[in-house]
């Protein structure tokens, strides 16, 4: 806001506004070598590990998914497990009538989505709590729908046919690659939605619903898309949970639980940030792991560290960084470069401010960062 | 004769149900919390009782006298600490902070007390005798949690309407500012609220622990549930609504429990779903003020 009001005595051309492109060259690079080891860890690791990462990639799916609907749309959703639950028993459907698992997945994706679709008008007039809660009882009707059918398992569910031919380590390492396509498709996806034209919508709605709304933005068309596709990403991660199980069962898959634990996963790695649930899904990871002899522990630590990063760094640990380096790994805002006489060309920083309702911590980079006060208000030209 | 009999358990149930509700409709009404661990709480305060019974033998009945006040002192304090601090950050914060209670909670319970499920005096007369008015028999405790729940919305709404604090409360229910420049500590009326609502909370979780029995999931599965969708039902900031809410849910499990013994929950959802459709507002709307 400061940026708008201090430009003022500077004649208006001196600013162009740009996007970092040199930034997003490395990064993609540097995302394409991850992803390339990532891909060999199979040749590289026992099949325990890959097992461990694919329930880090299903964690870090269902993350990404909360923070696109929590941190961005504003749709605090506690009902994903019908998701997560519903890509499971499209596996096991089409796997019982003789489909490969592994070919059932863009099935139960499509699925998940047109059953989001169907959902969003059930939900979509309710806001805030009422919609929180309006998703989880939906959960537990899909749950108890898909209950009543005994030739799917009933309420004891069933294990998953079509894969027991398969040698286990060459299973472990399909289901490994398929776990990191769905991961890397996700955060593709949410990558190019937010740097869309849609990504302005949504930045604008997490910032300020009301003025985006007043700025003619498509509020209800915005949220809708993003509840489709957390619907069917959800899904995506329940059809690889249900190959990585070799078992769907009603009462695991559409627990609550899993969106607990992709709330506080976001949470902790700072919502409304794509780098966030990464940072978020690693702790929570690491958690999990440290603390698997001691039963639900991890979650109790889990649940507390969310209460006070909620609370004390809004911006989650990522943030935390991001406010004190300015670093973006994957920057979808756009900067003011200032173009001044001497053709000066510094970069001034992230107009894209993360959430501005967050109180002090969130103000660090509009405020003091290098954009901010000093270099606009003073009215020099940086060299 | 059987639907007769289904409707009239249903309706009973329905008290329970509202006794669940209350409480969440009254922190929505005056500090627009959505509390996520609402039904945790509940849990928790049936979970004293029992110990407090094991401990000091006081009769099952007489319980309430205790956890009552100490579930509102928890209610206080958790509303000046943690909600009202994660109020200040507003309405993301307060759901992502009560979720997190509720799952700290849940596994707490888990951890400490293991997921054995336990009934409050599962032994006594009241909570397995029954009456019997022509073929239809109805349970002592069921029409007892019932006349309780309507005895809490009686004395809800004569405190609010009637009493100082009852005013006070409202007041800040309709514009904390004004109240504040009044000269009254909102903060201290929302710890107030809270700590009524959290009362009721443990009237609930004590008699949900008579009912049926208590885990550590049921504040989540079914507390929490029941009473969003009682609140829902019945419409917002109406306490008669919420007793209206929690007989509509209740008959319609009890109906769905008739045509299939599976489908008690399902058609309980259900109803609340197609109320959400066809009348978002609930069924029982408080008239604006012009």
């Amino acid at each position: 806001m400061s940026v708008v009001t201090e430009s003022g005595p500077r004649p208006a051309e001196s600013f162009r506004v740009g996007r970092s492109q040199r930034n997003v060259a490395w990064t993609g690079i540097g995302a394409l070598i991850v992803i390339v080891v990532l891909a060999f860890f199979p040749y590289l690791v026992y099949s325990g590990t890959t097992a461990i990462m694919v329930q880090g990639f299903i964690v870090l799916t269902l993350a990404s998914m909360w923070n696109l609907l929590a941190g961005y749309a504003g749709l605090v959703s506690v009902g994903q497990q019908a998701f997560v639950g519903l890509g499971a028993y499209f596996v096991l459907i089409l796997a019982l009538h003789g489909t490969s698992p592994f070919a059932a997945l863009p099935v139960a994706v499509i699925g998940s989505g047109v059953a989001a679709l169907a959902m969003w008008w059930l939900v979509s007039r309710l806001r805030s709590g009422y919609f929180s809660i309006a998703t989880w009882v939906l959960a537990a009707t899909v749950m108890l729908f898909i209950e009543r059918f005994n030739s799917i398992g009933g309420g004891s569910g069933l294990p998953l046919p079509g894969l027991a031919g398969m040698d286990p380590t060459l299973l472990t390492a399909y289901t490994y690659w398929i776990g990191l396509a769905v991961t890397v498709a996700a955060m593709v996806t949410v990558y190019f939605l937010l740097r869309g034209r849609l990504g302005l919508v949504l930045t604008a709605i997490r910032d300020d619903e009301v003025a985006a709304r007043s700025s003619g933005a498509r509020v209800g068309r915005a949220r809708l898309l993003v509840f489709v596709v957390a619907g069917a990403f959800c899904g995506a991660a329940g059809a690889v949970l249900a190959i990585s199980q070799l078992q769907v069962q009603p009462s695991a898959d559409f627990t609550v639980q899993w969106t607990a634990e992709m709330a506080f996963a976001a949470i902790i790695g700072g919502l409304g940030t794509i780098e966030g649930p990464i940072i978020g899904t690693v702790v929570y990871m690491v958690l999990q792991q440290t603390l698997q002899n001691f039963n639900a522990w991890y979650l109790i630590i889990l649940g507390l560290v969310a209460i006070v990063v909620a609370l004390f760094a809004r911006r989650g640990l990522w943030g935390l960084v991001d406010s004190r380096l300015h670093v973006r790994l994957f920057p979808v805002g756009y900067w003011l470069r200032s173009v001044g006489a001497d053709n000066g060309r510094a970069d001034s920083g992230p107009v894209d401010s993360g959430p501005v309702d967050s109180g002090p911590v969130d103000s660090g980079p509009v405020d003091s960062g290098p954009v901010g006060g000093g270099t606009v208000g003073s009215g020099a030209n940086p060299v | 004769m059987a639907w007769v009999n289904a409707i009239i358990q249903g309706v009973l149930t329905g008290g329970l149900y509202a006794l669940f509700a209350c409480g969440l409709s009254l922190m929505f009404g005056v500090m627009k919390v959505v509390n996520l661990a609402h039904g945790d709480l509940a849990v928790i305060g049936g979970y004293v009782a029992i110990g407090i019974i094991t401990v000091t033998h006081v009769p099952v009945l007489w319980s309430f006298v205790i956890v009552v006040p100490v579930m509102a002192v928890v209610g206080y304090l958790l509303q000046r600490t943690l909600i009202q601090s994660a109020l200040d950050r507003g309405a993301l914060t307060t759901l992502i902070v009560t979720l997190g209670l509720s799952v700290v909670i849940e596994n707490g319970l888990l951890e400490f007390f293991t997921a054995n499920s336990r009934g409050i005096g599962a032994s006594m007369t009241l909570v397995t005798g029954s009456f019997s008015i022509g073929s239809i028999q109805i349970a002592y405790l069921l029409a007892l949690i019932f006349a309780v729940a309507v005895a809490v919305l009686l004395g809800l709404q004569w405190f609010l309407s009637r009493s100082s604090y009852g005013r006070l409360i409202r007041a800040t229910a309709d514009d904390q500012e004004a109240v504040q420049l009044a000269g009254a500590d909102y903060r201290h009326v929302f710890g107030i609220a809270a700590a009524l609502a959290l009362g009721t909370v443990a009237l609930a979780g004590i008699a949900f622990g008579m009912y049926s029995d208590l885990d550590p999931t049921t504040g989540t599965d079914t507390i929490l549930l029941f009473a969003f969708a009682a609140v829902v039902i019945g419409g917002l900031g109406s306490l008669w609504g919420t007793l209206l809410g929690g007989i509509v849910l209740g008959v319609a499990q009890q109906i769905g429990a008739q045509i299939n013994i599976s489908d008690e929950l399902l058609a309980g959802y259900l109803v609340f779903l197609l109320v959400l459709v066809l009348r978002p507002q609930g069924l029982v709307t408080r008239r604006t003020q012009s």
